[in-house]
């Protein structure tokens, strides 16, 4: 699934231009596997997997298997729609400097989301 | 070919609310039983223009939108730059009285989504005389923060995009895109700290659990519609607030936070059996 992030992202040129500003590196954790995603103008210059020793990202999305399966499906069960709805049900943590989250979050939305355009609908 | 106009009349209303001058926008179309609807926090009336459009709804019903004071094409009261906006239960409800006292409707329904399905709860526990029925959209009787609001008004962080962001999960994943784009739209177009300002009645001050018991549904019927996809006031939430008051509720297939906007069609689909319901009982 992440394997996808990048082709499914830097081919959306909407998607590219919308996160033009994006520079940083942020971490996806799946149980505890974790994955590096770099950004830089808005498109995923590198996806590193882990494990890390001194890993060095910005913030960093954590959930178990069981919810990113559901986050990633074509079309989500109720309340695995959106990352908001699974921080609001404590499904989600995300943590450290959220700052380029935040302030791009339409954006990351998005990326986060990109493996749903492949998914067996 | 003459313009195609809608049959949508915007004005700018003058009245005291909260008991300072104010130049408030109004939009309505339709004649028959004034229907005030409510916006959803950080946003505006253009949410219900789908409604206005209809015909089925305006042959009946006189559907009246206003911009809240601070949003859309209201203005702040003077010595705006010099205070912090931040809505609260008290001057919520005043301020929808001293509205419908301002354009002299008689006995109107107030429909109203998210702050707006809220405060209909307010109204049916403190002003039901006034009304002939309630609508809430959107409705439950608390939601607590579930993110850190003060990322809403800052100057590091783009308002718009970040308001918008924030409430993009609300739309139901099955909306077409035209009505999710334009529901954020909206979003974007908000002012500085108002939504983070209608926030504080949303999910602090508002919260009416102590007193939904004490509602009397025969004093003034009340009606519930809420979207499946909503996380924020969910399908529980709403039938919580049936269960102790009586009202009906229907869980929405489909529809999300802002049914009145993102699926305009499908959210008419439901409003239309309530209205006929509040039309067949006033006649």
């Amino acid at each position: 699934m992440i394997d996808a992030i990048a082709r499914l992202v830097n081919a959306d040129a909407g998607l590219v231009r919308r996160g033009r500003f994006v520079d940083t590196t942020f971490l996806l954790a799946i149980d505890d596997t974790d994955t590096l995603i770099r950004i830089r103008e808005g498109r995923v210059a590198k996806v590193t997997p882990g494990p890390f020793i001194t890993p060095d990202y910005s913030f960093a999305l954590r959930a178990s298997r069981e919810v990113w399966d559901k986050f990633w499906q074509a079309k989500p069960p109720l309340g695995y729609t959106d990352i908001f709805a699974l921080i609001k049900q404590k499904l989600m943590r995300v943590e450290g400097d959220i700052h380029p989250f935040m302030a791009n979050l339409l954006y990351f939305k998005d990326v986060i989301a990109a493996p749903r355009r492949e998914a067996k609908r | 070919m003459s313009p195609r106009f809608e049959p949508v009349t915007g004005r700018y209303l003058n009245c005291r609310l909260l008991g300072e001058p104010h130049r408030l926008y109004i939009e309505e179309a339709g004649s028959g039983i004034p229907l005030l609807c409510l916006h959803t926090a950080g946003s505006d009336g253009r949410q219900f223009r789908g409604l206005m459009n209809d015909a089925r709804i305006t042959k009946n019903f006189r559907v009246i939108a206003f911009d809240m004071p601070w949003h859309g094409k209201s203005s702040p009261p003077a010595g705006w730059q010099e205070r912090e906006y931040q809505l609260t239960s008290r001057d919520y409800v005043r301020l929808i009285v001293e509205v419908a006292d301002a354009l002299e409707l008689d006995k109107p329904v107030a429909m109203g989504c998210s702050i707006g399905g809220r405060i209909v709860l307010h109204l049916a526990h403190e002003r039901p005389e006034r009304f002939r029925a309630l609508i809430g959209l959107e409705s439950a009787a608390h939601t607590a923060p579930y993110y850190d609001l003060s990322w809403l008004d800052r100057p590091d962080v783009h308002g718009g995009m970040v308001c918008a962001g924030v409430v993009s999960g609300l739309v139901a994943p099955t909306a077409p895109s035209q009505g999710r784009w334009e529901t954020l739209w909206h979003y974007m177009q908000s002012g500085p700290g108002v939504f983070k300002g209608d926030l504080h009645f949303y999910m602090i001050d508002g919260d009416i659990r102590d007193r939904l018991d004490k509602i009397d549904i025969k004093k003034c019927p009340l009606y519930l519609l809420t979207g499946e996809y909503d996380y924020s006031c969910t399908a529980e939430g709403t039938l919580e607030v049936a269960k102790r008051t009586g009202a009906e509720a229907v869980i929405m297939k489909d529809l999300g936070h802002f049914p009145m906007s993102e699926d305009p069609e499908k959210f008419i689909g439901y409003l239309l059996p309530v209205l006929e319901k509040i039309r067949s009982s006033s006649s």
